[in-house]
């Protein structure tokens, strides 16, 4: 649950995906990601220790309200370094005494080791006549 | 004492009296036991035998509150919410006996944060406020919170408070604490008005006057305190009393010159966009949004205070928002809390920054009733908005003549532009939905559920019903229901708390349901867990009084927003940040909702965190509900 939206910002529905725009550039499906290094199976275990799925959700797929997608498909990793220690939007800056290069190169193995989604044209639910109802 | 022993009549002498026996029961044994201090009290001879004094008058067929019913009944309160307290006794006999429990019907609740929260979510559906008694001191502190949400988001609330004003009627001990020199002193800030009337035709006046104020936009609580005496004490027979007639006030409307003047802006736009929040009051205002939408063909972005626009219409362009709104020429902004935040954005970094995100030279046109009434100590009053036309004015009683001032001024160029304008808007709109289906996909089958995946599955059992959802859908739901389903009609959609106060939404969601009741539709309640844990006995309450309500928890067993804003400060700090479920999680160990709802008579399953077992339990839920019943279903998700 949510105690409250936003106290102290007081971001409306609206104005969050504004917000939200700051960050977009972290996400970038067609950009060509960089061969990380690191180990996805530790970072797997950081992205949930250090509540990078608070925001972001447990399979990177984001929210409109908190912080966008950053998996699967991140963008490239020095422009993912980059953002996460000088962000332009309301992302909180993570130095170096916070997320070390190594564990923020296992956590971008992480996201880059997420399975592709299903496509939204097979799953029924996503269907546009699952919209469509019927007259009352 | 001003009163003479024999105007003494009723309560307080029945409490001398009881008071008497009591004491001659003790003088009787002379030895009292263990046995007789444990047993009740047993009267003596001479209370049994003994007349009371020709003075005293012990029973009465016609007390006060009898009359104050009637009032209520004139003013068409259907339900009491309440939790019983002794400084309303009498209000309470006078409904159940007097009154026939009907119209008003006493709704028991176990807390009066409850009772206002139900009166708040009732309010939403049904247009006009339910009651609600509250005892005294206690009562109404318990009740505070709900109030001041209730008067963020301008919804009518009728408060009715026992208090026992005569210091002299009071009894010895608890009644003393259950009593306050001036009661409404604890929420003056954030009721609209409020009285105490002394005397059964004061209390006529005040009680259709506190309605009448609560119904007139801006609409907001009122607090009428009700003397413990005048309930309980006979009504003279040479009273005279009368209702006084009941004359809502129009809802005021925009200066026609001003209203002309945004026609006139609106019209010779390029890009006017239309945000509105708290603009649909009522149906009616929903229609004419849509028409005034259409006539122009601008884009429509809903903050969902309530449903203001078909979340479907080719023009609302809610999920564009920074796109419309930097392009944008001509902002017309309809009950709008903070139509600053609207054009600017806000950075919540070490050093805080705003920016203006709207284009130069852009109009901003305010409506909204809240120019008209303001109070300054809680600052719901967001930032100071810069406009360049503030109407002053209700905005579903405005947008008849906004729409007809357009109207007049649309010649065949203009007809044509918008025309231009209306197609590229819908494609755009189109594109947006394509984009939000796809951004549904990622975390579709996770463990825990998505919100995404949650809210596609409940629409898939809900869209070929009669449906309503009664609660908020943000920031937890990342708004998905709003994106994915299709909202046409105004009672699908009532918003959020209004003052953020958490445990509104549990008891919102009854109180909606309990206005949705009567008209057979499926009430849908998409439920926080903390927020629940505030005060989970309203589940009781709708076990209870058969209020049929479906509950589908986003159990995401954290105070989520906390979470992060811990996460912030932590690296603001350079701290490091596995810390941030301290004080801000709910686990270890995790709440068993399934079986909280069961114990209160609530045909509750889960948890549920694979999605695959969503529908099925979703559907066995919903039969619970169209048999007339609660159900809850307790769904683990993802933060967001």
């Amino acid at each position: 649950m949510d105690r409250a939206v936003s106290r102290r910002c007081g971001i409306r529905r609206f104005i969050a995906p504004l917000m939200i725009a700051g960050f977009l550039i972290v996400v970038c499906p067609g950009a060509e990601a960089q061969a990380s290094t690191g180990n996805a199976k530790n970072g797997k275990q950081i992205y949930a220790s250090f509540g990078c799925y608070e925001c972001h959700g447990r399979e990177g797929q984001g929210s409109v309200l908190s912080g966008p997608r950053i998996g699967p498909h991140p963008i490239q990793f020095s422009a993912f370094v980059k953002y996460i220690r000088q962000p332009k939007g309301q992302m909180p800056p993570y130095t170096d005494k916070v997320v070390s290069e190594v564990e923020l190169a296992d956590i971008y193995a992480f996201l880059q080791s997420l399975p592709p989604p299903p496509d939204p044209k097979k799953i029924p639910l996503l269907n546009p006549d699952s919209g469509a109802k019927k007259s009352k | 004492m001003a009163k003479s022993k024999t105007s003494s009549v009723g309560r307080r002498n029945f409490l001398k009296t009881a008071a008497a026996g009591s004491v001659a029961t003790l003088i009787a044994g002379a030895q009292p036991s263990i046995h007789s201090r444990s047993a009740a009290p047993i009267m003596s001879k001479a209370a049994e035998t003994g007349n009371p004094a020709s003075v005293e008058v012990l029973t009465t067929d016609r007390p006060g509150s009898d009359f104050m019913i009637d009032v209520f009944k004139s003013l068409g309160l259907e339900y009491i919410c309440a939790n019983p307290g002794s400084s309303f006794r009498g209000l309470q006999e006078s409904v159940v006996n007097y009154g026939g429990n009907k119209a008003p019907e006493f709704i028991t609740c176990c807390h009066e944060e409850s009772a206002v929260g139900m009166a708040h979510g009732y309010a939403k559906i049904e247009g006009k406020p339910l009651g609600v008694f509250a005892h005294s001191t206690v009562g109404l502190q318990h009740a505070a919170m709900a109030i001041f949400n209730a008067y963020c988001d301008r919804v009518p609330v009728y408060i009715v408070l026992g208090n026992t004003i005569d210091a002299t009627m009071r009894r010895p001990g608890v009644e003393w604490d259950h009593s306050v020199q001036d009661a409404a002193a604890m929420v003056r800030d954030y009721v609209k008005w409020d009285d105490l009337p002394i005397s059964l035709p004061h209390f006529a006046e005040s009680a259709v006057r506190a309605y009448k104020i609560a119904m007139t936009p801006p609409m907001m609580p009122v607090l009428l305190v009700s003397d413990a005496e005048l309930q309980e004490n006979p009504v003279a027979d040479n009273a005279g009393l009368r209702i006084p007639k009941l004359t809502l006030a129009t809802p005021p409307q925009g200066d026609s010159g001003a209203v002309a003047e945004a026609a006139r802006l609106l019209v010779a736009a390029e890009n006017p966009v239309i945000v509105a929040d708290r603009a649909a009051r009522t149906p009616a205002g929903m229609a004419h949004l849509i028409e005034l939408a259409e006539t122009l063909q601008a884009p429509v972005i809903d903050q969902a205070a309530r449903l203001n626009f078909p979340t479907r219409h080719p023009l609302n362009h809610s999920q564009r928002g920074r796109e419309v709104i930097a392009e944008a020429d001509v902002i017309l902004g309809l009950e709008l809390t903070d139509f600053w935040g609207v054009v600017t954005s806000f950075r919540d970094q070490l050093q805080r920054s705003s920016r203006f995100i709207a284009a130069d030279g852009v109009k901003l046109i305010s409506m909204t009733a809240g120019d008209l009434y303001m109070k300054g100590n809680y600052q719901d009053i967001q930032r100071y908005p810069e406009v360049d036309l503030a109407i002053a004015a209700d905005a579903e009683a405005t947008l008849p003549s906004l729409i007809e001032a357009v109207k007049r001024l649309i010649n065949e160029d203009r007809k044509r532009t918008f025309q231009g304008r209306g197609s590229k808007l819908a494609s755009a709109q189109q594109d947006a939905f394509e984009q939000t289906r796809t951004d549904a996909i990622y975390g579709w089958d996770a463990n825990p559920i998505s919100t995404a995946r949650l809210s596609a599955e409940l629409w898939a059992q809900i869209k070929d019903k009669d449906w309503s959802l009664v609660s908020d859908v943000a920031p937890g739901m990342s708004n998905w229901p709003l994106r994915l389903w299709e909202f046409d009609k105004h009672y699908q959609f009532i918003g959020g708390a209004g003052g953020y106060g958490v445990g509104y939404g549990a008891p919102a969601a009854v109180g909606a349901a309990l206005a949705n009741r009567k008209h057979g539709r499926l009430s849908v309640n998409i439920q926080c867990d903390g927020d629940l844990m505030y005060a989970p006995g309203v589940l009781w309450t709708a076990a209870h009084h058969h209020i049929p309500l479906l509950n589908i928890m986003h159990n995401n067993r954290a105070y989520h927003q906390e979470v992060m804003h811990l996460q912030r400060m932590a690296n603001r700090h350079n701290r490091g940040i596995k810390r941030a479920g301290i004080g801000t999680t709910i686990s270890d160990p995790n709440i068993d909702f399934a079986k909280l709802a069961q114990s209160m008579g609530v045909h509750g399953e889960g948890p549920i965190s694979d999605p695959k077992d969503l529908a099925p339990a979703i559907r066995r839920a919903i039969e619970v509900v169209e048999r007339g019943e609660p159900a809850l279903v307790d769904v683990v998700t993802q933060p967001r």
